[in-house]
């Protein structure tokens, strides 16, 4: 009760300090909040939620997700293989030292400006946290462990499956979050070029049309989704890595 | 029966090569219980990786009734020394132990039966849906020797399973295992650097040199079953039993030189 009251006092002390310096505002750029708050429930409750959040959120999700699987199955890999990782370390360390923002144009003109092009462009970028994370992540598993599920016979499969992925799944998990974080920005980055519809793209056009209550109330809700994707990882987290969580906890 | 013979296991090469083992023979016969004991760093755990398939030898052969061992074979089960990294801390006491049935029973409920039977025998009936984390050393250890006998296996070998937790567990744990011998009549190989357990537990004794290893002689110990910590520990006979494999161990960790295969006993009356 008072943690989460805590929790609320200093976001509640913003808003208050934004709606009092903001009520008497005359600066076009500077609406009031009360005008904000107009433009969101008018936008995003729930006009705009259909036809812009929710392609948005999907575009993201989709990439995250097309990360995660390739990153997991590529970086399991060369986890694995010493010689795969020598062949494949150079390409890369190439593809994730382009900036994400750079390969959009490319993207737009090989892909065309539709959702399939984006989502491209998200799991490309998001692909290299996982997948490093990954990498390590095998590499370091106990090789005691390794030692128990060849003895006891375990197929490939079953290694994989019961003793390697989930010794590394904690670090996977974290290789996941930083993906999360850069989808989220890849997100809105992809949205403000070249796009038809989005929450970035939204806020963009409200600036470009100087609809400034409309662009304050898209940034709120880009915000509040972020704060909502990485509460609902954490919550996923957390039911993933029980096992891990007591263990630490216990020592 | 399981028979190696002249094993020799070389680490690395050139001037990084550690000589593990120099040469290393013996056998073990059907439902005996063997303890090889040795120093720390003797290649004890070398030689039981070598032995149940995990690690290939640098030359020599181990056999398993007569056919040569390749890989893991299906009549052993190993329990490992580090029981904290033995167990899989993402599973639950029953799935550790289930694990390695699931390419033996296609069915969940005979699974789930032999894991019941394995707990039991280890008497953690009621640990199934704890995690190993959860639990002891001492019950994480009987967590892996059930895992071992509910794989039903021919062979146990145990890599000095008790080192790592209290005198009165380790007591506990040495007549579980005396008693688990009883009840199914699995071959046991357990290799200790405890000289009093090895004694206290085993009908032969292989001692081993310090590194690089050989066998320095193998002693039949001839006290009468069933054993208990306070009576067998008591007997004139035990007392006669561990000076002589302490005395076998201390000369070559003494004298340092590389030593060589003794196989004339000096206790003479045993082999
Ligand atoms: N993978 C390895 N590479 C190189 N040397 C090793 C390796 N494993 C063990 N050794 C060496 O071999 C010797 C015997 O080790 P080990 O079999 O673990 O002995 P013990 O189990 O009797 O304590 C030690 O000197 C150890 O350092
Ligand atoms: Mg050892």
């Amino acid at each position: 009760m008072l943690r989460t009251g805590l929790r609320l006092l200093v976001p509640g002390l913003l808003v208050l300090l934004w709606w009092t310096t903001s009520a008497g505002s005359t600066s076009p750029f500077y609406p009031p909040l009360r005008e904000v708050l107009a433009a969101f429930q008018e936008s995003w409750l729930f006009a705009r939620l259909g036809s812009d959040l929710v392609p948005s959120v999907t575009r993201l999700l989709a990439g995250l997700l097309i990360a995660t699987v390739v990153g997991i199955a590529v970086g399991a890999a060369l986890g694995r293989s010493r010689l795969l990782a020598r062949a494949l370390n150079p390409a890369v360390q190439f593809c994730r030292s382009v900036p994400g923002t750079a390969l959009i144009p490319i993207s737009v003109v090989l892909f065309g400006i539709g959702d399939g092009s984006k989502i491209l462009v998200i799991a490309f970028v998001c692909v290299f946290p996982v997948l490093l994370n990954t990498v390590d992540a095998v590499r370091g598993v106990d090789p005691q462990l390794e030692d128990v599920a060849r003895s006891y016979r375990l197929t490939p499969v079953q290694r994989l499956a019961f003793v390697l992925l989930p010794a590394a799944a904690p670090q996977i998990f974290a290789g996941i979050r930083t993906a999360l974080g850069i989808a989220f920005i890849m997100m809105v980055v992809t949205e403000l070029y070249a796009a038809t519809n989005g929450v970035g793209f939204v806020t963009l056009s409200a600036r470009n049309s100087f609809d400034v209550p409309q662009m304050w109330a898209g940034t709120v809700l880009l915000g509040l989704l972020g704060v909502a994707l990485s509460a609902l990882f954490l919550v996923l987290q957390r039911r993933v890595l029980r096992w891990h969580i007591g263990m630490t906890e216990r020592n | 029966m399981l028979s190696v013979t002249n094993l020799r296991k070389t680490y690395g090469s050139g001037d990084q090569a550690v000589e593990a083992i120099r040469d290393m023979t013996l056998t073990v016969d059907k439902g005996e219980f063997v303890c090889i004991v040795g120093p720390s760093g003797a290649g004890k755990t070398t030689m039981l990786r070598c032995l149940c398939g995990l690690l290939k030898p640098s030359s020599g052969t181990v056999t398993l009734d007569g056919a040569p061992v390749t890989g893991p074979p299906k009549e052993i089960a190993s329990v490992f020394q580090d029981y904290s990294r033995s167990l899989m801390p993402w599973f639950t006491v029953r799935r550790n132990v289930g694990l390695p049935l699931r390419n033996r029973y296609r069915s969940t409920a005979d699974r789930a039966e032999r894991v019941g039977t394995a707990l039991d025998a280890v008497g953690l009936s009621g640990f199934g849906d704890r995690y190993p984390w959860q639990l002891s050393g001492g019950m994480q250890q009987r967590v892996a020797i059930a895992r071992g006998l509910a794989y039903a296996p021919e062979i146990l070998l145990l890599d000095e399973p008790f080192a790592s937790v209290d005198a009165q567990t380790r007591a506990d744990l040495e007549d579980l295992i005396l008693r688990v011998r009883d009840d199914t009549g699995v071959t046991m190989l357990l290799v200790t650097h405890d000289i009093d357990e090895a004694v206290y537990l085993a009908d032969r004794v292989v001692v081993m040199s310090a590194r690089p290893s050989v066998v320095l002689e193998t002693v039949e110990v001839d006290l009468p079953r069933p054993r208990d910590q306070v009576t067998t520990k008591r007997l004139p006979r035990f007392a006669e039993l561990r000076t002589h494999v302490l005395t076998l161990i201390r000369r070559t960790a003494l004298d340092g030189s590389a030593p060589t295969p003794d196989h004339h006993s000096t206790i003479g009356e045993r082999r």
